[in-house]
This record gives structure tokens, C-alpha cells and sequence, in this order.
């Protein structure tokens, strides 16, 4: 494996996909605002994405499956994005603040 | 085989330039307190997975990679940040319990980044199949057309009640005050 067929090996994708992925985890527990977790569940999807596309091109028969699933799974994370901004900023009335650490009460 | 000077050399460049942007703006993401520098940070990182989907045969997702992460939703989450006032609060001492939190994330993250990476590097995979087979935009639009019908109605369902209830979750909240 040298460094000028790096792009067509499937492991130099694979191994981009799993550090990206240990990325997201990190920010994921580690952040402490609403926002920056879902930043950090953004790069998860990107992880997923990326090795979903490398499996598609390098291991399937047919090249459209993976593309489509790539590309509903960024039409989920759209949705999700929009739906936990809209949960955010009706948390960020009612505290004041988006920290997770002080979003520990319910109603009733 | 390639007429082009130097060609071997410029893929290769490209590539390690777009994993590098991969890779540093997943890090850059993470590790920032600036919540504005952590959203560039992701639309480095997103850049970059346009560039490598470039790589893997499929210019498409690129360019929808570039139109929905860094067109979209990098611009909904800086609306939301400006909205919000989401910068990560300043850590006032070095407590016990965040050394502690932030050694199992590292230590969360390092298994799962080895875990992951030798599964891909030694896992068995399948022969790849001899016939490439046709990955174009017009074999795509035909698939999402016939075989994935169900699920293309099905997502489009799902965004139309994301965007409804985006704008009831919003207005709820408004209304509450």
C-alpha cells in the first residue's frame, strides 16, 4: 500500500470514516452545549456516510444502493437538524441557556 | 495511460488535502469553545467528504454534500447560534469530575477509533465485482424512481412533518412566554 495509491485503497477511507467517527463520540460526551452536541452528531452522520459510500464503491455490485442510502441520510440529518434547532431555541426561552447541565427539570 | 504531467502526483496531492480537511475540521469541530468556530470546523470536515465522495465515484453526492451541509445546514445551525448564546462556559478550575469525564471520553473515543479501524483493516470483505457497473446520476434517478419509491415518498413525508413541526415547536415556545 504506498502513498500514491492511496485513493484507491478502501482501509484509507475506512480508517478516515472510524477517526471521524471517534471525533463525533468525543465532542458528543465532552460538549456541554445543545448546539455543540448536535455539531458532534453531525460528524457522526458524516462518519456513517463516508463509509457507507467506501463499502458502496469498493465492495458492492451495484453502485446506486449506497449512493441513495448516502443520500437519505442526508435528508434525515436536514430534518433532524431543523427539528433540534426549533427544540433548542424553545429550551433557550424558557432558561435562558442551552447548557445540558441545567436542563434537568420537568413539567408537572 | 495518463497524457496529463504529473497526474499520479496531483490525485494524490488532492486526496491527502481533502482528508486532511477531513480530518482536521472533525478535530476542529470537537475541540473548539468557540461554538461559531466548532460550525466552520463542520463545514471544513464537510468540504472535505464532498471531496472524497469526488474520489469514490460519485460526483452527485458531492455536490449535494456541499448544498445540504454547508448550504444548509451549517447556515441553520449559525442562525440558531445567533439566536442562542451557546458558547461553551468557561471552565472556573480544573475539577475532579471534568478530568475525570474527559479521560472516558478519550478513552470512549480511542477504543472505538481502534475498534472500528481494525475491523475495517482486517475484516473480510468480498471480492469486488468485476463489472463496475453504472453509478451515474441517471442510474440513480431511475433507482429512487422504481426500487426506492416507497422510501423517496417516505422521506419526503418525513421533511414535510419536520418542517411543520420545526415551526410549531418554534411558535409553542413563543406562544409559552
Amino acid at each position: 500500500m504506498s502513498l500514491s495509491h492511496l485513493h484507491a485503497e478502501p482501509y484509507a477511507y475506512l480508517v478516515l470514516a472510524a477517526f471521524v467517527l471517534a471525533v463525533g463520540i468525543y465532542g458528543l460526551i465532552r460538549r456541554r452545549t445543545l448546539i455543540g452536541m448536535l455539531i458532534a452528531g453531525e460528524l457522526i452522520f458524516g462518519a456513517a456516510s463516508l463509509n457507507l459510500m467506501t463499502v458502496n464503491r469498493f465492495f458492492a455490485p451495484d453502485p446506486v444502493v449506497g449512493q441513495v442510502f448516502v443520500l437519505f441520510i442526508m435528508g434525515l440529518a436536514a430534518a433532524e437538524v431543523s427539528i433540534a434547532l426549533s427544540i433548542i431555541i424553545a429550551v433557550y426561552r424558557n432558561y435562558r441557556s442551552i447548557r445540558s447541565a441545567e436542563i434537568s427539570e420537568m413539567k408537572g | 495511460m495518463n497524457d496529463f504531467p504529473f497526474a499520479p502526483l496531483i490525485l494524490t496531492v488532492t486526496f491527502l488535502v481533502f482528508a486532511a480537511a477531513t480530518a482536521g475540521g472533525a478535530l476542529l469541530a470537537a475541540l473548539t469553545t468557540r461554538i461559531i468556530r466548532s460550525v466552520c470546523g463542520l463545514s471544513l470536515c464537510c468540504v472535505g467528504l464532498a471531496g472524497l465522495y469526488y474520489f469514490l465515484n460519485s460526483p452527485f453526492l458531492a455536490l449535494m454534500e456541499i448544498l445540504i451541509y454547508v448550504g444548509a445546514v451549517c447556515v441553520t445551525i449559525i442562525f440558531g447560534i445567533m439566536l442562542a448564546e451557546p458558547d461553551e462556559p468557561v471552565p472556573g478550575g480544573i475539577s475532579q469530575s471534568s478530568v475525570m469525564w474527559a479521560t472516558g471520553a478519550l478513552a470512549a473515543a480511542a477504543v472505538l477509533f481502534w475498534g472500528t479501524a481494525r475491523l475495517g483493516i482486517s475484516g473480510h470483505w468480498p471480492k469486488p465485482p468485476t463489472t463496475p457497473g453504472d453509478g451515474s446520476v441517471r442510474a440513480i434517478g431511475i433507482s429512487l424512481l422504481t426500487t426506492y419509491s416507497l422510501a423517496f415518498e417516505v422521506i419526503s413525508v418525513v421533511l414535510l412533518v419536520a418542517i411543520v413541526g420545526a415551526l410549531a415547536l418554534a411558535r409553542l415556545g413563543r406562544h409559552h412566554e
